[in-house]
């Protein structure tokens, strides 16, 4: 029982029914219960209630799927036997359409090459958001919600995955998909695209718009912001996760903010600061681009963001 | 004249040694059976016999891991109808759209379905990762289930854009032009990429030439991205998905405690 692994499911379920008492009777002393930020082993069956809430899956599971998988394959023949798959002319490396648009799933990323550089744009950015996504498991230790539907205990993880998936990734697909015409210059749906259509582009470099024109002293200005950004980041996020009330009704860690810090640890603080203040930084540039026409944060020879 | 005795014959069959060698349990509506229908098969043993209630219910799950699955197989089946009409090389491929629209039987059918069915699934597969972060699932003891489902986002996502390249007409040369032109601005790697200069790299040889194979998209991409689009990232995502749907099996639906 001491080595009760998650495989080890009636075990545990007896741990998880009846605590120290159960586990009395398999004959050694009960697991202490995880303290908070330590990896937790959820039980995987409703503890305690005695009665099995569960159904055979032949016939009511196998049921479901059956019709759910005819009923996606008969929309899929309807759909494609009414709308064909497009084809264009043959493939010609001389001409080149205007505009040229990546698949529609990456037409986010191209999206966002209106405000970065292609190296951060489609490679740094994307990278970040992959490795993001993999490591959402192990930064998020709130365990509540683990196995059904809840807003109330856990929404600033809610609102910071509703911001990343569905505000920056899939408006920004609707954008390139919709609203960008020849040029990549926005056009609205209806409108017609105007291939000869100039804009005006006055963009500037921020340390430029400073009065900055030494090539050096501007791209240690830049680089200065952008650490200064992050490092600004860092505390206000420390100190507002800090702030969080004690005994707040919504959060998981009675003792608050510095609970929760305790038990977050640095590693994982200093990862989740990161990759927030990344994705709030393409939100900044954004802003930066169209309230102020910048173009570039920082300029060295080397990189520009 | 003997009677024409439905329930005699149905006896012989069913009691028949090929019969029982294949079937090994009975259709009646018992619990045993019940069980036997799922444990004594390899396909629906992909599901525990028995599962809890939530798990059975759509605004639960919104089944779009199931039909992530689905549309993958659809892909699979259609897919391989395509390949034996399509040639990957430049000479031939759009030529062989154009066949497989007006001349090969259910052609275009079948293309239009592969196709279709490969944009679905991006958006299933978007939809259950979705799901999955709204229900907490990936929480303990899951968290690692979690991580091979994003591999199988971005497999999914790769698959659907080697496949982009092969009917080799402007849209598709130039779609997946842009997708991997980002290749050649990868940091060290990439040949208008920053830090390039250290290792050397050169429109020949970096990123997106390895990509291409070679320094320009042309046939030599062709091949490459039919190989990995109807051999390696189906392999690949084929293995993911075991593991995906093993590790549920093992850990179980999540669910309230």
């Amino acid at each position: 029982m001491a080595d009760a692994t998650r495989g080890d499911v009636p075990a545990m379920k007896m741990q998880a029914a009846a605590g120290g008492g159960a586990a009395a009777r398999v004959g050694s002393a009960p697991r202490p219960a995880p303290a908070a930020g330590k990896r937790i082993e959820v039980p995987i069956k409703k503890a305690g209630s005695g009665i099995e809430d569960k159904l055979h899956t032949w016939p009511f599971l196998v049921r479901s799927e059956f019709l759910m998988s005819v009923a996606v394959i008969v929309i899929l023949a309807v759909w494609s036997l009414t709308i064909n798959a497009p084809l264009e002319g043959p493939a010609n490396t001389t001409r080149t359409p205007n505009p040229s648009k990546a698949p529609w799933y990456f037409l986010g990323l191209q999206e966002m090459l209106v405000f970065f550089d292609p190296w951060y744009a489609g490679v740094v950015l994307p990278s970040l958001v992959i490795v993001g996504l993999m490591l959402i498991p192990y930064l998020d230790i709130n365990p509540k919600g683990n196995g059904y539907y809840t807003f109330r205990e856990r929404k600033y993880e809610i609102l910071t995955f509703l911001l990343g998936f569905q505000i920056l990734w899939v408006s920004f697909i609707i954008i390139g998909t919709f609203f960008r015409g020849p040029g990549w210059n926005w056009f609205w749906p209806g409108q017609v695209w105007d291939p000869h259509l100039v804009e005006s582009l006055t963009n500037v470099d921020l340390p430029y718009l400073f009065g900055f024109r030494d090539y050096t002293a501007s791209a240690l200005f830049g680089l200065s912001l952008i650490v200064a950004y992050y490092v600004v980041g860092y505390a206000l996020f420390y100190l507002w996760v800090r702030a969080r009330p004690a005994n707040d009704p919504w959060s998981s860690f009675p003792g608050g903010g510095k609970e929760l810090l305790e038990a977050w640890g640095p590693v994982r603080f200093g990862i989740t600061a990161f990759l927030f203040l990344t994705m709030i930084g393409v939100f900044v540039k954004m802003a930066l681009r169209h309230a102020f026409n910048i173009k570039y944060i920082m300029v060295t020879p080397w990189i520009n963001i | 004249m003997a009677k024409f005795d439905l329930q005699e014959i149905k006896r012989q069959i069913v009691e028949s040694q090929a019969w029982q060698s294949i079937f090994r349990h009975g259709y009646e509506d018992t619990p045993r059976n019940r069980i036997l229908m799922v444990s004594g098969n390899i396909w629906l043993h992909l599901h525990p016999s028995k599962v809890q209630r939530h798990a059975t219910r759509l605004r639960f799950t919104w089944c779009m891991g199931g039909i992530t699955f689905l549309l993958f197989l659809v892909t699979v089946i259609t897919g391989i109808y395509l390949m034996f009409y399509y040639r990957p090389t430049a000479e031939y491929a759009y030529a062989d759209m154009k066949y497989l629209e007006f001349d090969m039987p259910f052609g275009m059918l079948m293309r239009n379905m592969h196709r279709w069915a490969a944009h679905g699934m991006v958006i299933a597969v978007w939809l259950h990762m979705f799901r999955v972060f709204m229900t907490g699932s990936y929480k303990p003891p899951r968290e690692f289930n979690w991580v091979v489902g994003v591999i199988l986002l971005v497999l999914t996502l790769l698959l659907s854009f080697t496949g982009y390249l092969l009917p080799w007409d402007q849209l598709s040369i130039w779609a997946v032009t842009v997708g991997s032109n980002m290749a050649r601005a990868t940091p060290l790697l990439g040949h208008e990429g920053p830090f390039h200069e250290v290792l050397g790299v050169n429109p020949i040889y970096d990123a997106r030439a390895f990509l291409f194979g070679g320094s320009e998209i042309g046939p030599h991409t062709l091949l490459r991205f039919y190989i990995l689009h109807c051999i390696f990232f189906p392999l690949l995502a084929s293995l993911f998905m075991a593991v995906h749907f093993w590790r549920i099996r093992r850990d179980g639906i999540s669910g309230p405690l």
